[in-house]
């Protein structure tokens, strides 16, 4: 019965999702009409292919990447404030591009990707070694320090820039968009697929090292390798994310929260949810930042940052009991 | 006991002594007879600015550090700054760019500070309104607030008209070269009135540093403590900002290096010296930027980027307890 309860409500995600999806691929100057795509008019199927086909796909690609990215960070520290953004793998992303192109120069995206894994990968296991030696006395606290720390990388960033004349260079990733995702330049979000998948196979093993380093190795778990290798899946998918579309706040922080208010903290049953979830919010965020000032249009990056406090103020408020 | 009062004494002496060689160094580099009357005006201004922003700063930020009882926090996660920023783009975005160049004086002045004041007392009332919740929780809901009203004034900031967004622009980032005497004289007298009030409570914040359980145990109002000193580490933060813009990291640094420097619980002795040491390194910043890097880069990034190595270093230091 639970089991059919769980499908019902994947299917109903999945439902959202396309009615969504349909939505999105109408929005836009030139008319578009699924009629035509499959009276296969050049025109239409041209529009489709190169522009509203890939601009959804790279949507929701990025909202389950970055939400399962923000629920394995989640999981495997322990703390529901836990994120890409709130722990500064973002700001550290951005930095590694940017060291990739005093050291490269004109860098192809996939070496941007290397670089800016290598430096979200460094910065985001520095900051997982502290909350883990340091015992907080408040789950609260590790947001404020990780986003501050966020902060002081981001200031390092734009001063290197600055000196350089890259500010310019730079704002395309500071800020989230989707605007100029055509054919061709979004595929390298498929890379975080395998590691998407890699995340469901070992999803029960983060929720058994969410227990502590003394209770997942007495259940028989490498603890150690557990967490650098959630660490690795996260920074991979965040430094793909970040190349190809740029840095957009909240989605791995409200997403898992809102999954776990209803289904519980076993990643396993909660990870596909997670991920659908993640699809629609951002696709929701996507289709305000089309439609807000038709024709033109909002970053992405702005519209989640003013929906995702929100959502998270209200998170904050209702499960009061957890976070003091 | 008196040993260490002794060597704090000398400490603070050669502090104000520092302050002093600084303050005439700034006053009279490169003035000769022909432009004593330009320069030495809008310097004292300068001057009397630092000294004002350095007492601010280092009292809110102290007290700070006190009241959530932790030593890598600053009042700006409140969101203050951003909430700042918001004000001057609604000005900007509803009343027009001419409307805040005519404001530059004392009603925008007014109008921020009062919002300020008014939307931190909103958020410290939920604090206070259930039992359980603490500081931190205060801090994050702050926070979250503040990246809400960036993200509005970035959606708004697109909608401006670029020559619009220009002028908004100024008022994005600290300046410490134009500073307004005008409002720097209401400044001082707000903060003076204000500084009238807490001379009292730095016995009990020398108290408080003991945790919140043991304060109340020898009979402080823990409530009424921490509200009063975050209304006014409100206030502060407002002025400060009002006049210079906002100013991140300077707070850590001050406060961390009293710490070492003083080894002591009393925050009067505290206070004073992350005062001086921010007058000290505010003076020393803008001589940087004056003097050896030619105006190429500006005091608020030189502040930031120290701060914020600092700051790592900190939170590393912090890691290996």
């Amino acid at each position: 019965m639970k089991s059919k309860k769980v499908a019902n409500f994947r299917i109903s995600l999945v439902m959202i999702l396309i009615i969504l999806s349909l939505f999105s691929i109408h929005i836009g100057i030139e008319e578009f009409s699924l009629i035509g795509l499959f009276n296969n008019e050049e025109k239409q199927v041209d529009l489709f292919l190169l522009s509203r086909f890939p601009r959804l796909l790279s949507v929701i690609i990025t909202g389950v990447s970055l939400s399962i990215a923000g629920l394995i960070m989640q999981t495997i520290s322990a703390n529901k404030f836990v994120s890409p953004t709130t722990a500064g793998t973002l700001d550290w992303a951005r930095l590694g591009i940017l060291l990739s192109f005093f050291i490269v120069g004109a860098a192809t995206s996939f070496i941007r990707v290397i670089f800016s894994f290598g430096i979200a990968m460094l910065g985001t296991g520095i900051f997982m070694i502290i909350l883990t030696k340091t015992k907080f006395r408040n789950s609260a606290i590790v947001p404020l320090i990780g986003l501050m720390l966020g902060n002081v990388v981001t200031s390092i960033t734009t001063f290197i820039a600055y000196r350089f004349d890259l500010i310019q260079n730079m704002s395309s990733w500071l800020m989230g968009s989707f605007t100029l995702v055509t054919k061709g330049n979004y595929e390298l979000l498929y890379l975080g697929i395998p590691f998407m998948i890699l995340a469901i196979i070992y999803a029960s093993k983060f929720t058994i090292a969410s227990m502590g380093q003394e209770i997942s190795t007495g259940l028989g778990l490498n603890h150690k390798l557990i967490m650098i290798i959630g660490l690795i899946i996260v920074a991979i998918i965040t430094a793909i994310v970040v190349v190809t579309v740029g840095t957009i706040p909240f989605v791995g922080l409200i997403v898992p929260n809102i999954v776990s208010l209803y289904r519980g903290d076993n990643v396993k049953s909660t990870i596909i949810e997670t991920g659908l979830i993640g699809a629609i919010l951002l696709l929701i965020g996507d289709i305000i930042s089309r439609v807000l000032i038709f024709p033109y249009q909002i970053s992405i990056s702005v519209v989640m940052s003013v929906m995702g406090s929100l959502i998270f103020l209200f998170i904050m408020f209702r499960k009061k009991s957890r976070v003091q | 006991m008196t040993k260490i009062f002794k060597t704090n004494l000398s400490k603070i002496v050669t502090l104000i002594a520092v302050s002093i060689i600084l303050t005439v160094l700034f006053l009279f580099i490169g003035v000769k007879e022909s432009n004593i009357g330009f320069f030495l005006p809008r310097r004292v201004t300068k001057l009397v600015a630092f000294l004002l922003i350095s007492f601010t700063t280092a009292y809110s930020a102290t007290s700070f550090q006190t009241i959530t009882n932790n030593n890598i926090l600053t009042p700006s996660v409140m969101g203050l700054d951003s909430l700042y920023l918001f004000i001057q783009t609604v000005i900007v975005f509803f009343f027009g760019s001419k409307t805040l160049t005519m404001m530059t004086g004392t009603s925008n002045y007014f109008i921020s500070i009062g919002i300020m004041i008014l939307s931190s007392l909103g958020l410290f009332s939920l604090l206070f309104k259930k039992k359980g919740r603490t500081v931190y929780f205060l801090l994050l809901t702050g926070m979250i607030f503040g990246s809400f009203f960036s993200g509005l004034s970035t959606f708004m900031q697109v909608l401006l008209d670029p020559n619009e967004f220009t002028l908004l622009q100024g008022k994005m980032f600290a300046s410490f070269s134009s500073i307004n005497s005008s409002l720097l004289l209401i400044s001082i007298i707000i903060v003076v009135v204000i500084s009238l009030a807490l001379i009292g409570d730095f016995r009990k914040l020398d108290v408080l540093s003991l945790g919140k359980d043991q304060a109340i145990n020898l009979g402080i109002n823990y409530k009424k403590i921490v509200l009063k000193n975050l209304i006014i580490i409100a206030i502060f933060t407002s002025v400060s900002t009002a006049l210079v813009g906002p100013v991140a990291f300077l707070s850590i640094i001050i406060t961390s290096l009293s710490r070492h420097l003083f080894q002591t619980y009393k925050h009067g002795v505290r206070v004073v010296g992350a005062a001086l040491i921010s007058f000290v390194f505010l003076i020393v910043a803008v001589l940087l930027v004056e003097r050896i890097f030619n105006f190429s880069t500006t005091p608020s990034v030189i502040i930031n980027l120290i701060g914020g190595i600092y700051f790592i270093y900190l939170i590393l230091k912090e890691g290996k307890k």
